[in-house]
């Protein structure tokens, strides 16, 4: 079992004739998702690499019968995809795109949400089910089939600690990237709920950093809701305040937003949470069930 | 993009928010021409982008141009929170009567913005938060409508007589316009100050979110070089994310997340690191250039770690791209590479044989250039 994408799910990708999306769609069609179909308006009718093009995400929905998106626009048009998916009754909508404003995501965090559409990032490498499928640009291969879950605010460190788990022989039912933006359409909450209930998922990796305070009211929702083995590793402890580390949502401001903080919420309530991304196996398996 | 006091006030204004008559100096001889221009008692403040500039004596109340001129003088000798003063601006005094707050911030928790009053203006707002949040009443902004109306006289009402209410609406409404037109992440009025029976922005506060610059081009006038060191600044532009430390240990890696967990592995190890610098995903010898001519700017480095990650990046490209960087620049310090992903073996043994220290294990890498960072010390 897995959340979100398996190996049923058909893809969509937005922004396929430009060079991410179309190096992506391949890839991912290389790993095992059903890529059934690319949008970029004005190029309907042409294909990339046999992927039939269209020129709507309406047009690809009737022709297709897509579920889920996964979008490489550019920022200055990203937020049209976004709503032009939703419009369109795509249920899973993945934003890859960087440098999306703010107030952008606010207005589009509400247009998706009141279309009933589950969406994640932007600013994230997206969403993978090993073994099934992935929606997004993360190595498909240094992943394994199993039933640990991962969350997280990162991209390459959250390929540092799926390394350590795969080699650790623990295998992952999704692993989620939900992006490094102050807005961002899914949170470890709403994934901690996908995980506690998924059959397939017995422990979950919930990987967070610095900036706003979404680790400390997981950690107060894992109190009450979630009763999975969870271990954590919190990044930035060694980041400055007031500067903005890469995300733009890692930033400290005053005295929120803080990695002590955070590390803190959690030990506070026996979770543990690993010094280093290689301990992460071994704090899953002493994780509390 | 923080915003100074005086660039905040021309927005305030252009948006018909209420603030004192005020001009700008960058002299003290400029300071004085301004207050006899004014006549009467008028404000000199330092125009800094941090907070605490009343504790460093960055404001000052003066009664004549000669005041204005000394006042001037003293502001532009101090630094606040280590920033230098390059600017003052002069204002007529305003006869506070009694200082509101007012702010509008995105709240991160609700996805949405939040209006934020207080009728204790005029000190800081995170201690009364931390202290006395009972004292901020917060309201949501609905990004089409503002804040709800009947809410907002509700939440205000106790505060103002009738025809103040209106006015205090009035710039509460003219806020959020602002807010959202300008694709703000901060709009602060501390004090909102009660003055001859009418309402007057007496600070100004303003935050521009970074990411709707590219929409927004006019308020690239308002960039304050000031805001970021120069290592930074040439970062941006060659499409890094930099920020300095004070550590001797070097930092280049792809991605924000793992460059801060490097930086905090060189800690746990003992080690310190000098900067966070987040490469990007490529594979590019012009960046490591770039990269590299940043890092060695910094006299105290005692040696390098650059972690790669290679997912969809071929370690062998990556291999390729450092030695190509090591051609066109000198690199004078010990160079570890942490290498992993497709092809890696490939890729070690390219800059191995390129007279690197090339490692798998991450762990392995961070103690190996702590050594190195201890060695140069001692040399």
């Amino acid at each position: 079992m897995s959340i979100l994408l398996d190996e049923t799910t058909r893809v969509l990708v937005q922004g396929i004739t430009g060079r991410d999306g179309s190096f992506h769609a391949v890839a991912m069609r290389e790993y095992g998702t059903r890529v059934v179909g690319g949008v970029t308006p004005g190029k309907g009718g042409t294909s990339v690499d046999t992927i039939p093009v269209f020129d709507t995400v309406a047009d690809a929905v009737s022709s297709t019968g897509a579920g889920a998106t996964v979008i490489f626009v550019p920022a200055v048009a990203a937020s049209g995809a976004v709503r032009e998916a939703a419009d369109a009754g795509i249920g899973l909508i993945v934003c890859i795109t960087e440098g999306i404003p703010v107030l952008e995501m606010v207005e589009n965090y509400r247009y998706v949400k009141d279309r009933g559409a589950v969406l994640i990032g932007p600013n994230c490498p997206g969403l993978i089910s090993p073994g099934k499928s992935k929606a997004g640009i993360m190595p498909g291969q240094i992943h394994a089939p199993g039933r640990v879950g991962v969350i997280s605010r990162s991209g390459t460190l959250t390929y540092e600690v799926v390394y350590n788990l795969t080699g650790s022989g623990m295998g992952q039912s999704t692993c989620v990237g939900i992006g490094g933006d102050p807005v961002i359409g899914t949170g470890f909450i709403e994934l901690l709920e996908m995980f506690q209930r998924d059959d397939g998922t017995e422990a979950v990796v919930l990987i967070g950093e610095i900036g706003g305070d979404d680790e400390e009211r997981a950690a107060a929702y894992v109190r009450e809701h979630f009763s999975k083995k969870l271990a954590v590793f919190i990044s930035g402890r060694t980041a400055p305040p007031g500067k903005r580390m890469g995300h733009a949502g890692a930033i400290i401001s005053g005295s929120s937003g803080t990695a002590e903080a955070k590390v803190k919420a959690f030990r506070e309530i026996n979770i543990p949470v690993a010094d280093r991304p290689d301990q992460i196996p071994a704090a899953l398996k002493e994780g509390r069930e | 993009m923080k915003l100074f006091e005086h660039q905040s006030a021309s927005l305030f204004r252009e948006f018909g928010i209420p603030v004192p008559e005020a001009r700008t100096a960058s002299d003290p001889d400029g300071a004085a021409v301004i207050a006899r221009k004014f006549g009467g008692v008028c404000v000199v403040k330092a125009q800094v982008l941090s907070g605490g500039r009343g504790k460093a004596g960055g404001v000052k109340l003066v009664s004549s141009p000669a005041e204005a001129r000394e006042a001037a003088e003293k502001i532009f000798a101090i630094t606040v929170q280590g920033m230098p003063v390059g600017t003052v601006q002069v204002s007529r005094a305003v006869e506070i009567e009694k200082e509101f707050y007012a702010g509008m911030t995105l709240n991160r928790n609700t996805r949405g913005v939040e209006f934020m009053f207080s009728a204790e203006g005029g000190v800081d707002i995170e201690e009364t938060a931390a202290n006395h949040p009972e004292k901020i009443i917060r309201l949501p902004v609905d990004p089409f409508h503002g804040v709800d109306d009947t809410l907002l006289r509700g939440a205000l009402g106790p505060f103002f007589d009738a025809g103040l209410l209106d006015r205090a609406v009035s710039i509460i409404r003219n806020m959020g316009r602002l807010f959202f037109e300008k694709d703000c992440s901060l709009v602060e009025i501390n004090p909102l100050a009660l003055s001859s029976g009418s309402l007057v922005a007496v600070d100004a506060k303003i935050v521009i979110d970074d990411n709707s610059l590219v929409k927004n081009a006019d308020l690239e006038a308002f960039r304050n070089p000031e805001e970021y060191g120069r290592d930074e600044i040439d970062a941006r532009n060659a499409g890094l994310s930099f920020v300095g430390l004070d550590g001797d240990i070097g930092c280049m890696v792809n991605g924000a997340g793992l460059a801060m967990a490097t930086m905090d592995l060189i800690k746990h190890f003992g080690g310190f690191p000098a900067n966070f610098l987040d490469i990007g995903g490529s594979s590019n010898p012009q960046k490591v250039v770039d990269a590299l001519e940043i890092l060695l700017r910094n006299k105290k480095i005692r040696a390098i770690l650059m972690n790669i990650f290679g997912g969809i990046t071929r370690c062998d490209d990556v291999a390729r791209g450092v030695i190509l960087a090591s051609e066109k620049i000198a690199i004078p310090v010990p160079f570890v590479i942490r290498l992993i992903g497709t092809n890696d073996e490939l890729g070690r043994s390219m800059l191995k044989e390129a007279g690197f220290s090339a490692y798998s294990d991450l762990n392995d890498a961070v103690r190996r250039v702590i050594e190195d960072a201890g060695r140069g010390r001692k040399g």
